[in-house]
């Protein structure tokens, strides 16, 4: 079976899911509709010859980061205001005016890059191989120890800060 | 094997990237600025993974699993300022944030 | 040599310390120091005077190094010590050893104590500079130095602001005169080539300065600048004001050395003044009139301190009355005799003014003979030699003055005149204080403290020594002043009698008038001539008037000129640009981001053009 179908279907189901995330007003549903994109792109990892990736992204982004929002928003009540004008009577014209100066500013961003992606010479570029995790792992534990290191550095920080911000204040 | 062409990827990264920004830039509820910005990281992930299936070299996956390390810590990070925002203001609004302007 | 290379130095070392270590000493460990500094200047200069005075040298020289060099003419910082200079090296060592022990004592419980020593550690080495430099450019940093202190330590008290301004108006009108001195000393390295006083003494040039008329330029302008330093006539309206600093301050800068410091420059320039009789002349008319009028000026104070600054001016204007007469040495010797007895006077008043308290009004005085009997004597005896009573130093030096100006080339009797006028209204002024102070009923309410401190006493009492027989040091100055060849022939013979008569007139005069008999009422006077008098005659207002106002009206008019509008047009800039930029700072995340973005796309389109340009 092709390839193709597969990846062109769920890299629809990512953008489409994207796309209800950003404009949804349920945070609950936001995330579900997340979760979704996370593992449509997944799924594209899969597809281009990463299948280590794939399982990090399914397990560690859908399946803690994403968890962490879950619960963070649920735990905390973290709605925030839904932003319930957008689709109110008057409220027509604000929703026209906060969405349309950014969405301007992306499809130029999007054209541009579009345009450089187009004109550049990797037209012949195929992703056609499959890059083992073994691999990943002697390069990662070889020239990119110091990034490793690093990266630990950068989880530590932000757990003191996550311990940190999120306790409940002293006084209260 | 597969006959996917790398500018494909590319495009399909950008679009998902722009997706993400324009949430970051129009929502005013930091929760959703905040999946917003999950998305656009995904994205650039999704073009160095790309990039290193192209070339075959794992150098790509590297960077993503760098990106998923600081995806975490920014949302550890950004969820505990939102508990915060949340207990002191009741309101997520990103607007309202302006105490520093003068 | 090596002594006279160090004397100066060691009261600079004791500043520096002092004013490093500043808050971190203890009263003992700072006075330690600054007097321990200047005792052992002291104990330098009189081994240094006795070997001068043993030896046939007229000169004693150490060069240190030079300074910089003046086309062809190097200036040195090289020091030079004649019989005139030892003079001065003596007085202003000894003279402010004694004080530097009373004002160790007498500034006890001030906060900034180690401060006001420092500034008297650094007065004494500027001063030793002055006297002992060997070149006028030296002179000059010595002349400055003192100037320096004189304003820092008249302002010592600065957090009162009449004291902050009385050091500034001494510092200007001190400046006024050394803008002369400095251009009187261009003109003279320009004519002679050279500035060190060997050269000057000796320069075969000096024939030709009198010829294109140079010489009477230069020594005016040095005049004006003595007569800046020595609060003479027209530019003595900063001394007493000066009194604001604390009494060690006045006794030993605004009495017994700096103010002297014209009157060393005249007689350091004696050649070049003999070449000008008629700077000679003006030099003594300044003399006469600055001694008449601070005495006029002297009998109407009510501060006791005030009345010993007028009384300075006054016998200041004597010793220039003596130089413009031509009597050098005897001008050099009432500014010694002076430097005792004035030193005494103003210690002796400080001590009464720790013992009331701060109180200087002599109305608020009276009858301190019986409260205080040890200090008033010693004050009596500062008195006797101010009034120079006959046994006195004062007696001697200033009958020494008195009596070669009768005849003298550059002087006359008019001038003798004067000085027997000023002799009465010294005296009369003199016992107007001493008759307040000390006799009647105590009109104070402040509780007197009798001072007992030993280091308090022991100066004034040396002091004293000095004061009565300061007159028996013979200062043999021939080998620097030509010996006046002065015509006695011609003088009446009544003169020197009506001399020496003069000041008991005045203790008599000032007997009548102002002894406080028994149900005599003492009031200050606030008649209008009174208080005209105690302003020092209305100089102040004439100068303020003059020159104040109309300065501070032409920089009122100046202030739009080009250079203001150049500097009102950057601050403009800074706040236009400053509110631009204020207003890109929203505080609005989302806004920065949109920005963000939009540079990011503006340089990707500048780079896609430029390289779609290349592939073109």
């Amino acid at each position: 079976m092709s390839v193709e179908v597969p990846f062109y279907f769920a890299a629809t189901i990512a953008i489409i899911a994207s796309l209800r995330v950003v404009t949804g007003s349920n945070a609950i549903h936001a995330l579900l509709y997340l979760v979704v994109s996370l593992l449509a792109v997944a799924v594209c990892f899969y597809f281009i010859g990463a299948p280590f990736a794939a399982g990090l992204e399914v397990i560690v982004y859908a399946g803690a980061i994403l968890v962490l929002f879950v619960f963070a928003v649920m735990m905390f009540d973290l709605q925030g205001d839904d932003e319930p004008k957008h689709f109110g009577r008057e409220g027509n014209s604000a929703w026209f005016s906060a969405w349309f100066g950014p969405s301007i500013l992306a499809l130029l961003l999007l054209f541009e890059l579009v345009y450089i992606i187009v004109v550049s010479d990797s037209k012949q570029l195929y992703v056609s191989n499959i890059v083992e995790a073994k691999q990943v792992g002697i390069l990662l534990y070889g020239p990119y120890l110091l990034a490793v290191e690093i990266a630990s550095f950068l989880l530590l920080a932000g757990l003191v800060a996550g311990y940190h911000f999120a306790k409940p204040d002293a006084g209260s | 094997m597969s006959q996917i062409p790398l500018n494909h990827v590319f495009i399909f990264a950008i679009i998902l990237f722009v997706i993400g920004f324009i949430g970051v830039i129009a929502r005013r509820n930091t929760l959703f600025m905040l999946m917003s910005l999950e998305v656009m990281l995904n994205a650039v992930g999704l073009a160095f993974i790309g990039a290193g299936s192209a070339w075959v070299e794992a150098d790509g996956q590297v960077m993503f699993i760098l990106i998923l390390t600081l995806a975490a810590a920014e949302v550890a990070v950004g969820l505990a300022l939102l508990i915060r925002l949340q207990q002191q203001r009741q309101c997520l609004d990103i607007d309202a944030l302006n105490e520093l302007r003068e | 040599m090596q002594v006279l290379a160090y004397l100066p130095f060691y009261p600079l070392l004791s500043f520096l310390l002092l004013i490093m270590l500043s808050k971190n000493l203890t009263w003992l460990q700072a006075s330690i120091i600054s007097v321990s500094s200047v005792g052992l200047s002291a104990l330098s200069a009189g081994y240094l005077i006795h070997n001068f005075m043993i030896s046939a040298d007229s000169v004693v020289a150490v060069h240190l190094w030079q300074w910089f060099k003046l086309g062809d003419a190097a200036v040195n910082f090289a020091l030079r010590l004649d019989s005139l200079s030892a003079v001065m090296l003596g007085v202003v060592t000894g003279v402010g050893f004694l004080i530097h022990v009373f004002a160790a004592a007498y500034m006890k419980g001030d906060e900034n104590f180690s401060r006001f020593m420092a500034y008297m550690n650094l007065f004494i080495s500027a001063m030793l500079l002055l006297v002992l430099a060997d070149n006028l450019v030296l002179l000059y940093l010595g002349w400055e130095g003192v100037g320096l202190c004189s304003f820092l330590l008249i302002g010592f008290w600065y957090q009162e602001p009449a004291n902050a301004k009385a050091a500034k108006k001494a510092f200007i009108v001190t400046r006024v005169g050394d803008t002369f001195f400095a251009i009187g000393l261009f003109l003279l390295f320009r004519e002679v080539g050279s500035l060190t006083i060997t050269d000057i003494m000796t320069s075969n040039e000096l024939g030709l300065l009198v010829d294109n008329n140079m010489a009477f330029w230069i020594c005016l302008l040095f005049v004006g600048g003595a007569v800046g330093k020595s609060a003479q006539l027209p530019l003595q309206t900063w001394l007493p004001d000066a009194m604001a600093g604390p009494t060690p301050v006045s006794a030993l800068i605004h009495a017994a050395t700096m103010v002297t410091a014209g009157v060393y420059l005249i007689a350091r320039m004696n050649n070049l003044f003999l070449l000008t009789p008629q700077v000679m002349t003006i030099v003594a008319i300044i003399g006469a009139l600055t001694l008449l009028l601070a005495g006029i000026a002297a009998l109407a104070q009510s501060d006791i301190k005030r009345v010993l600054a007028y009384s300075t001016m006054s016998q200041i204007g004597y010793m220039m009355l003596g130089l413009g007469a031509g009597a050098f040495s005897a001008g050099v010797m009432h500014l010694m005799t002076h430097a005792f007895f004035k030193a005494l006077l103003f210690l002796t008043a400080g001590a009464i003014i720790l013992a009331l308290h701060h109180q200087q009004n002599m109305f608020k005085m009276g009858g301190l003979l019986k409260k205080l009997p040890v200090i008033s004597s010693l004050f009596f005896i500062g008195v006797a030699a101010l009034i120079a009573l006959p046994g006195t130093s004062g007696f001697v030096s200033k009958e020494a003055i008195i009596a070669e100006l009768y005849s003298s080339k550059t002087a006359g009797p008019w001038f003798w005149w004067a000085a027997i006028v000023g002799a009465l209204i010294t005296s009369v002024y003199s016992f107007r204080m001493v008759f307040l102070t000390f006799f009647g009923q105590y009109r104070g309410c402040a509780e007197i403290t009798k001072p007992s401190h030993y280091l308090l006493i022991m100066p004034l009492f040396l002091l004293a020594v000095l004061a009565l027989a300061g007159g028996l040091i013979t200062l043999d100055l021939t080998a620097l002043f030509d010996v006046n060849v002065i015509d006695i022939s011609t003088e009446p013979s009544w003169l020197h009698s009506v001399a020496v008569a003069t000041p008991f007139i005045g203790i008599v005069i000032a007997y009548l008038i102002y002894f406080p008999h028994a149900g005599k009422t003492i009031r200050e006077s606030k008649s209008k001539l009174t208080l005209f008098i105690q302003n020092g005659l209305g100089f102040n207002g004439l100068y303020s008037l003059l020159l104040v106002k109309p300065f501070l009206f032409l920089s009122k008019c100046n202030k739009n000129d080009v250079v203001e509008l150049l500097i009102k047009a950057i601050s403009w800039n800074v706040v236009t640009w400053h509110e631009v930029l204020k207003a890109t700072q929203t505080a609005s995340l989302r806004w920065y981001l949109a920005m963000l973005a939009l540079g990011v796309i503006i340089l990707l389109a500048v780079l896609l053009g430029q390289t779609s340009g290349e592939l073109a």
